[in-house]
């Protein structure tokens, strides 16, 4: 284990909380959740392999309520991790490192991930649900 | 070390100009990891976003239109691309935050190398049930 005796970072609890801080946390813990998401495209690719029996039973799964509502932390988490990332690509461009367009860049990650969720789920539920 | 009598930096005089020449720092690796990263990434902005819309696309599909979507030749290409550059990524991504909090190192070797087992797994199986829909074996 690590020597404990050295200095160690001061502990998250004691920071006032910022967009900035939101945006890096968020983008970790929805890689996180997409990571294990891919699980869920490989679950629907092998039931399409594996007959029509499976495939309705993929398809009442995810249009379960619960699957409904995994799915809805799944899209925003793809659309957060997409927005907040082609901001991290400009970053890596030397872009946007500004305070001011440092956390305007923030808001309209967590912004513009919220409307392209509520855009998709507009279109899912319009047309009668997710399966 | 300095031969011509010029005044060095002491970390110059010590290191081998054979390790600066290769490029590849503490972590032997250079940035391989961080350049790979970013390249999945501006890929999986296209490919997510058709992974999105195609979805989409899907949605209510009866058994046969949903095999007939993924049997499209495009379809089926950009699909296994689409898995294969995000188990790439969530590899790389997954060991950043594996090496950043677990601290006992048996268990975070296990995890990385867990990972890596799921996420080549990952790909191939979607590949062979890819091929298997859209060769129609």
């Amino acid at each position: 284990m690590a020597d404990t005796r050295r200095p160690l970072s001061p502990h998250l609890q004691i920071y006032k909380w910022q967009v900035q801080m939101v945006t890096s946390i968020l983008h970790r813990a929805t890689g996180i959740a997409l990571s294990v998401g891919t699980l869920l495209v490989l679950w629907g690719v092998f039931s399409l392999a594996s007959g029509e029996d499976s495939y309705n039973r993929f398809k009442a799964c995810i249009g379960s309520p619960v699957g409904m509502v995994l799915l809805l932390g799944w899209t925003w988490s793809l659309f957060y991790h997409l927005c907040n990332g082609i901001r991290h690509l400009f970053q890596d461009g030397g872009m946007g490192y500004a305070i001011p367009q440092f956390v305007r860049s923030s808001w309209l990650s967590i912004v513009g991930s919220i409307v392209l969720t509520l855009v998709v789920w507009a279109y899912v539920l319009s047309s009668g649900g997710a399966a | 070390m300095s031969a011509n009598g010029q005044q060095h930096d002491v970390r110059s005089q010590l290191r081998n100009p054979l390790k600066r020449a290769r490029g590849l720092g503490s972590a032997h690796s250079g940035v391989g990891h961080w350049w790979t990263q970013r390249v999945t990434a501006a890929a999986l902005v296209f490919l997510a976003l058709w992974f999105v819309v195609t979805v989409l696309g899907a949605l209510h599909a009866d058994y046969a239109t949903a095999r007939s979507i993924v049997a499209r030749p495009w379809n089926a290409v950009l699909l296994v691309a689409f898995v294969l550059t995000v188990c790439w990524h969530a590899v790389l991504g997954l060991q950043i935050v594996i090496e950043d909090y677990v601290h006992t190192r048996w268990k975070e070797v296990a995890l990385l190398v867990l990972v890596k087992f799921i996420a080549v797994l990952g790909t191939l199986a979607t590949l062979m049930a890819v091929l298997h829909v859209a060769l129609g074996a």
